[in-house]
């Protein structure tokens, strides 16, 4: 292709990519390297229905004057990264020359907010994608085996977690694993301890997360597959079979190769919905005993305070630690892409 | 003939109408401006605002009320002109209007169209008025009459009487988790919190300044006394917020908990519960913790704000729509027991008597400061900590005095 025509095929996505990806990236960076002005405050009295008291108020027309000279704020660099409710660099730094053990270390860094919430982000991430490939996988090859007449329904049931609605089928489960629900009582009994409360143990709510997790994105990871499945070359399966490979075999040697391509795209797109683990906390009433760094933001944004330049600095650190994450897989596929032209 | 006829019966019509809205001393059509109305979502607000919309019904009207009002008031409330020419906020919200600078001084308004509003209604911050409440609300105990008199109780009024009467409750067999509360992690842990801290007599800062001290010996009474309460609480309590802990309370599943007044009217109807669950459910007073003598609650205000960006028509509409909706045209036998309502011609129903007390105990007003919400936000994020038994009172304290003074900081409230 031309260079003159390739430029005006690509535009009108070069213009979207900036307009809804780029600039929006731009301005929350930018947001996060601004803090709110320093607010005069002063003392006032309030009056109301309860009589009078002494508090303090923000003095409008001294802080107005500062906002309007720099409407962005106050510009105060990565000093909103490092501060505690982020990396928290003094504190860790404090922590690792105080702390004579690493369990102390360690300790003290998960009580810090950040490293809490990253530390459920990277173990959710790590085990809910494999998990969901994985089971993904098996689920695609035995709905294949399927007799034809029944692939139909098999598919759409095989598809439901993902048609449910995600907060109402956390909410659903929630209610059953309730002490008094049908998966509660189970559990108790099956542990045989009737005070066994799945909401009130912090390692039980984190299998909780995970296994709701798994359910809902295994139709993503199987419909990906069982896509993949119908380009199996039927010829190849059949020299297998002749020449006495096993089922085990034949899925070993011939079909997981294929999909391999699949399994990359699947893993891209699961790590980076993973990592950015927000409804099931919610649904599941978990803050607790969970956060995530989108519950970090959430919280910021929600308070009856907006904390826009806290919030901004998790989203950045959120889409950089998803770069770090995607790297392998991105460099891998870079390097088939080279090799194949 | 006929035309005519009709034409000068809707006249009379009419004419009878304004007379008899005249007669009641508050004339309400009006027909020019606009009004639109952002509030949360309960019976007694509902009420307000329809009277204000009927009222302005020849203007342009709107309204949106939601439990999620909080995080579009300010937002609704910036641009120029502004979306929502009112909010209806509690003492708690308003302070992010304050500080935004989105609601305008409302003495002249009051000079001009609200003669009739009297002087305990007007919310006054260095003199200005700044808003016009209309109800109050507070926490205080609910309890089961019939249970704890089939345990031999008088009704405690303090916590330490609670913690007894749940011992007795449990040991007697009549209920496993006597004890009900808004524990969910979150807002309402940091409510409760609050208004246990309030009752051993702490401050939350330094006189003056936004300098946060609840790490101190009344911050470890108030956790301790917490943690004293969940231990006859059902096990899940860090996911119960008031909708479930009243869920809990119809199911007959507690028999003593503090809650909101303005909750109680759905815990003593017929609906949802049986008969010896609601029959029996009765409202005390605010309780006390420890020997402070302060209630360990907080009294709080719901009222009506005028947006700064508007025009003085839409403000003088939006004033007149809603001092007439919240004066005592309001009160009828349906809206009565909604609310402790503020103006005249309120008369207290049998669930108000809760909220009454705690402000006749002389209780605290829940505090109305610019930095109140940033450590309402940092308590409700660390106290499971200390619940769950993950770290001692003093570390969870220090961990919340750390996360408030970061984002305190980040909002210029501190060098």
């Amino acid at each position: 292709m031309k260079h003159g025509s390739f430029f005006w095929f690509v535009l009108p996505s070069v213009i979207l990519m900036i307009l809804f990806i780029a600039l929006p990236i731009v301005s929350v960076v930018t947001q996060s390297l601004y803090t709110q002005h320093e607010q005069v405050i002063v003392t006032v009295e309030n009056c109301g229905p309860f009589g009078c008291t002494e508090a303090q108020s923000v003095d409008q027309e001294a802080t107005q004057a500062l906002r309007d000279a720099q409407p962005l704020g106050k510009f105060a660099g990565l000093d909103v990264y490092k501060d505690r409710n982020h990396l928290a660099i003094t504190d860790v730094a404090r922590a690792w020359e105080n702390s004579d053990s690493f369990r102390g270390f360690w300790n003290t860094l998960m009580n810090l907010p950040f490293y809490g919430a990253l530390s459920f982000t990277l173990t959710y991430t790590a085990i809910v994608t494999p998990m969901t490939i994985l089971l993904g996988f098996a689920v695609a090859i035995a709905v294949n085996s399927v007799a034809r007449s029944l692939r139909g329904p098999t598919i759409f049931f095989s598809l439901l977690p993902m048609i449910v609605t995600p907060l109402v089928g956390a909410l659903i489960l929630f209610w059953m694993v309730d002490a008094r629900g049908i998966l509660g009582t189970g559990l108790q009994w099956l542990a045989n301890d009737p005070t066994l409360s799945v909401k009130a143990s912090t390692p039980m709510m984190w299998i909780m997360l995970m296994v709701y997790g798994t359910w809902s994105s295994i139709p993503f990871a199987f419909i990906v597959y069982y896509a993949g499945l119908q380009t199996v070359n039927q010829d190849t399966l059949e020299a297998a079979m002749i020449d006495g490979a096993s089922r085990w075999e034949r899925i070993r040697y011939v079909v997981i190769p294929h999909l391999a391509p699949l399994t990359t795209f699947i893993a891209l797109i699961q790590l980076m919905d993973n990592f950015r683990v927000f409804e099931p906390i919610i649904s599941f009433q978990a803050q607790a005993h969970a956060r995530s760094l989108s519950i970090a933001i959430f919280t910021d944004l929600g308070g009856e305070t907006r904390l826009l330049s806290s919030a901004a600095a998790t989203s950045v650190l959120t889409i950089v630690f998803v770069a770090i994450l995607l790297s392998p897989v991105l460099v891998r596929t870079w390097r088939d892409f080279g090799t194949s032209k | 003939m006929n035309m005519i006829k009709t034409a000068l019966l809707g006249t009379a019509i009419a004419a009878v109408a304004t007379t008899s809205a005249m007669a009641d001393g508050h004339a309400c059509a009006i027909d020019s401006g606009r009004i639109s109305i952002i509030g949360n979502e309960f019976p007694a607000i509902q009420s307000v605002s329809a009277l204000a919309l009927e009222c302005a019904a020849g203007a342009e009207t709107a309204s949106n009320l939601t439990a999620d009002h909080q995080t579009l008031n300010v937002a609704g409330m910036t641009g120029n002109p502004a979306e929502y020419t009112s909010a209806i906020v509690a003492n708690s919200s308003i302070v992010a209007l304050i500080n935004e600078d989105v609601i305008q001084p409302l003495d002249a308004l009051v000079a001009e169209y609200g003669a009739d509003i009297p002087p305990h209604q007007l919310i006054t911050v260095d003199g200005n008025i700044m808003a016009v409440a209309f109800m109050a609300n507070a926490q205080h105990l609910v309890y089961r009459k019939d249970v704890l008199e089939q345990a031999g109780l008088e009704v405690p009024t303090s916590y330490e009487e609670v913690l007894a009467a749940a011992e007795k409750i449990r040991a007697d067999g009549i209920m496993e988790n006597p004890v009900g509360g808004a524990y969910a992690a979150g807002w309402n842990l940091a409510q409760e919190f609050t208004n246990m801290y309030i009752g051993t007599g702490g401050s939350f800062f330094e006189p003056g300044t936004a300098n946060v001290t609840i790490n101190n010996a009344q911050g470890v009474e108030a956790l301790e006394m917490m943690k004293a309460l969940t231990a006859y609480m059902n096990p899940d309590y860090l996911t119960h917020d008031s909708n479930a802990t009243s869920a809990e309370w119809e199911a007959g599943n507690v028999a003593l908990m503090n809650m909101w007044g303005s909750r109680t009217g759905v815990l003593m109807d017929d609906e949802g519960s049986a008969p010896e669950v609601y029959e029996n459910t009765a409202v005390g007073g605010p309780l006390t913790v420890g020997d402070s003598g302060t209630p360990a609650t907080t009294l709080w205000w719901d009222g009506w704000t005028v947006a700064k960006n508007i025009s003085d028509e839409e403000a003088a509409t939006t004033f007149q729509a809603l001092a007439h909706a919240t004066s005592p045209a309001l009160l009828n036998d349906e809206t009565m027991s909604q609310a402790v309502w503020l103006m005249e011609g309120f008369e207290a129903q049998p669930v108000n008597e809760g909220v009454l007390a705690s402000v006749a105990a002389g209780s605290t007003p829940y505090p109305m400061v610019p930095f109140q919400g940033l450590l309402h936000s940092a308590l409700g994020d660390n106290i499971a900590d200390f619940l769950q038994g993950n770290e001692t009172a003093e570390q969870t304290l220090a961990d919340i005095e750390a996360a408030y003074t970061a984002a305190a900081t980040e909002q210029g409230f501190l060098q």
